[in-house]
């Protein structure tokens, strides 16, 4: 063969050899590390995994927010108007989190239906909304119409 | 009037690209000289009236006129000035003409300082740079003009800043971040430039080596200005986090390393000719998706100004012409351009070789991850979020295979070299420096860490490759200091740039494996030690700054006894948006920083939930990114580029010169 064209060929083979390795790594990096976003009414409906990493998102239902006297321990309720989730979190809460605002919490569902979060996001400014809460609002208001009408 | 004075300058600066893209194209295609010529004027024309539209638009925020739109939802009358200036391009109709003016000044700066271009290549370089600015002056006045006046109903004040951006640093984070990623448009329409002309030489890869060093250093810093601003802004002490509007800058940078390093095989040796076009065009259209990721607000973060769906498809068309058109002429004049020169096994070439193909498989590895979300979303399957775990996974070990061939990169030879001269060179500091990665670990307090033995071991094998290449460069010469002065800047900024990679590796390391972190409830009085420094809590006070009023935390550090600082973190409430912000207080130091933020009140007796974090070598990371970004400016300090036209014209492929 041409040595130019062997050269050619074992680049190649290099390349895509390892090329199926790092996608190799990537879909089991990916495998264990993608999480879903549920919307309250389906964590109520128990259409959510528990014991497996998901997000929860929605309003924080006014007045839920209790902190605990002796630790950072928070628990509070997100609600996209149809059910509401409970959230147990320790730690310190984004500036932006508040009562009757956007939040997105992260992590594992119990028995028991909460949510033991270990991360919590909140908006980043006033106008802002998680565009996954935005939109699972949007569909437990076309659900009240369709109930209602 | 005068805001309008700006958009009618944005418009004919509008009309100037439009010729500059179109006549000067003709010239060379006809082979007009004088259409050709009138590149470098319409060049600098452009230039000259995207910069008035953009004082203008600065003095509309410097006066606080808020009949204008943007400056009516982006400042206040209470801002300070400084803040007045950065707010210009702290928004979304701001941002895009600071990418226009930068786009400009880039062309402008092709024009001014390629004397020594063939004039077709430089009317072709300057069209194409004028089409992608039609592109964007295009997208900025029809669908997000900063002019827009609120007349009638001009607000009384302005609805502030976003406390966010109100920092130092995020002053000169956009610009240097959008120099970076607008000068990739250099390197990109020098290769089309290319393509057109079917001149692929070592002189085109001459031409565009400077200005897309020049446009990745500028890139470093502006990623590491906005790491930096991340871990003393946002109030956590987190400095990455694998954000899709991260990763949407880091793309563009992965691929630029690719691209410097295959550059260097083309000039040099004539090789990878193909390649590195693709290359040019792979990066700079990953520039543009950053910027469609970011402006278009498919994602949602700090960054992502505004959701409105037209700019996303606006910016979409245009990627799409772009890549797709690139790409096609690519298709088309590449295999025409294929070189038949061979190089052996073990050799430079290979070296480079991996470093091209681990940086191109970690692009697009962080590409995937952060298209993934959407894509999912797209085809309705559902909201997923990638995180942090899996870029780790995959990004982590893709550069520690990289630095054992990067080791030996410095004094490996072109063509062809033996593995038994590397082993002779590196067989003695390899044993050092692993018998060294292997002990001092054992110093940390917590006994031996695995990932500190290894980050010292891959830092320390890319610090001795470095060493005994300086030391056999200067072997010959009379002293060391004059054998080190005669060594040219190109490899000084090579220098520079891979023992930046090494700090940086050290500095990721050291701060994430020996990092503490407590969030604790305190109330003023209370004492905690974190890493044997103690943190009392004095006490609490209020504080009012120009347009906030803050709850400022007093806390006093010692360690043995001794006093170290003072600390008094703040929490802000800005009074034109009423937005509350946390300010850290932070005590910098080369081995390490100490990090105070508070969260917020609990509970009674005035307790307060309150961060104390110990990073150790955290700094290191940044340092090593202002190596790495001062290695790139200092390659184009390089005499070889400043020759003139006929040294140029020499036929191209092989080169004395060294690396």
């Amino acid at each position: 063969m041409h040595p130019v064209r062997r050269q050619r060929l074992l680049l190649v083979l290099f390349v895509v050899l390892f090329s199926s390795a790092a996608i190799g790594l990537m879909v089991y990096a990916l495998s264990g590390n993608i999480n879903l976003f549920y919307p309250p009414a389906e964590v109520a409906a128990g259409k959510a995994p528990v014991g497996q990493q998901i997000r929860v998102g929605g309003m924080v239902v006014e007045g839920s927010v209790q902190r605990s006297d002796n630790s950072l321990e928070v628990r509070f309720e997100v609600t996209d108007y149809q059910a509401s989730v409970p959230i147990v979190y320790t730690g310190i809460l984004p500036d932006l989190f508040d009562e009757g605002q956007g939040a997105v919490a992260a992590g594992v569902l119990n028995d028991s239906g909460v949510l033991q979060a270990s991360e919590v996001l909140a908006k980043h400014d006033e106008n802002y909304m998680p565009p996954e809460v935005a939109e699972a609002l949007e569909a437990s208001q076309r659900l009240q119409e369709q109930q209602d009408g | 009037m005068i805001p309008e004075f700006g958009h009618f300058a944005l418009i004919i600066a509008l009309c100037l690209g439009v010729l500059l893209s179109v006549i000067p194209m003709w010239g060379a295609w006809r082979n007009n000289e004088k259409a050709m010529a009138l590149a470098p004027g319409l060049a600098m024309g452009v230039l000259v009236f995207v910069a008035i539209s953009f004082a203008v638009l600065t003095v509309a925020f410097l006066q606080d006129d808020f009949s204008v739109k943007v400056v009516a939802s982006n400042s206040n009358s209470l801002l300070p000035s400084m803040y007045k200036f950065s707010a210009v391009w702290g928004n979304h109709e701001g941002s895009l003409l600071l990418w226009v003016l930068i786009l400009a000044g880039w062309t402008a700066a092709v024009a001014l300082f390629s004397s020594q271009l063939p004039l077709t290549m430089l009317a072709r370089v300057l069209s194409v740079m004028g089409f992608i600015g039609v592109g964007f002056m295009s997208f900025s006045l029809f669908t997000s003009n900063p002019f827009e006046r609120l007349l009638p109903g001009t607000p009384a004040d302005g609805n502030d800043l976003n406390p966010l951006l109100q920092d130092p640093g995020l002053i000169i984070h956009p610009p240097l971040l959008y120099m970076g990623y607008v000068g990739f448009s250099v390197a990109f329409a020098f290769a089309i430039a290319a393509l057109l002309g079917g001149r692929l030489d070592a002189g085109w890869a001459r031409w565009s080596r400077p200005w897309t060093n020049v446009a990745w250093a500028f890139l470093t810093f502006g990623i590491m200005l906005g790491s930096w601003w991340a871990y003393y802004e946002l109030g956590w002490g987190g400095w990455w986090f694998w954000d899709p509007v991260e990763n949407a800058s880091f793309m563009p940078w992965l691929a630029g390393v690719a691209l410097l390093h295959s550059l260097a095989v083309t000039e040099k040796r004539g090789l990878f000719k193909s390649w590195t076009v693709l290359l040019a065009i792979f990066t700079f259209s990953l520039s543009l998706l950053g910027t469609f990721l970011v402006r278009s607000g498919v994602l949602t973060s700090v960054h992502a100004f505004a959701a409105d769906p037209e700019r996303g498809l606006y910016i979409l068309v245009f990627l799409a012409i772009v890549v797709g058109g690139s790409l096609t002429l690519y298709a088309l004049r590449a295999p025409t351009v294929s070189s038949r020169v061979t190089f052996g096994w073990v050799s430079r070439e290979s070296l480079l070789l991996v470093n091209n193909v681990v940086f191109s498989v970690a692009t697009l590895t962080v590409l995937f991850g952060t298209l993934f979300p959407l894509f999912m979303d797209a085809l309705g399957q559902g909201k997923y979020s990638v995180g942090p775990p899996y870029f780790n996974a995959v990004f982590l070990p893709l550069m520690a295979l990289l630095v054992p061939f990067m080791g030996v990169g410095p004094l490996s030879r072109w063509k062809s070299d033996t593995g038994s001269r590397w082993l002779r060179d590196l067989a003695l500091p390899a044993v050092a420096v692993v018998v060294c990665s292997l002990t001092l670990p054992l110093l940390g307090a917590d006994g031996f860490n695995l990932w500190v033995a290894l980050a010292l071991l891959l830092a320390g094998w890319l610090a001795v490759g470095l060493l005994r290449d300086l030391r056999d460069k200067t072997r010959n010469a009379p002293s060391l200091a004059r054998g080190l002065a005669r060594l040219a800047p190109s490899y000084w900024g090579m220098v520079m740039a891979h023992l930046g990679f090494a700090m940086t590796i050290i500095g990721v390391v050291a701060t994430s494996q020996y990092s503490v972190e407590r969030d604790l409830k305190m109330v003023p009085g209370q004492v905690e030690t974190v890493a044997g420094y103690t943190f009392r809590f004095d006490d609490l006070a209020a504080v009012r700054g120009p347009n906030y009023v803050a709850d400022e935390a007093r806390l006093s550090v010692t360690q043995d006894g001794e006093h170290v600082v003072n600390l008094a973190p703040q929490k802000r409430r800005y009074l034109a948006s009423g937005s509350i912000m946390t300010e850290a207080a932070i005590d910098p130091g080369l081995w390490r920083d100490l990090y105070v933020a508070m969260g917020e009140p609990v509970g009674e007796q005035g307790a307060w939930a309150i961060r104390l974090h110990y990073k150790p070598m955290v700094r290191w990371m940044w340092l090593g990114a202002i190596f790495m970004g001062l290695g790139g400016l200092v390659t184009v300090a390089d005499k070889r580029y400043r020759r003139r036209r006929a040294a140029v014209a020499a036929p191209g492929g092989i080169d004395g010169s060294p690396a």
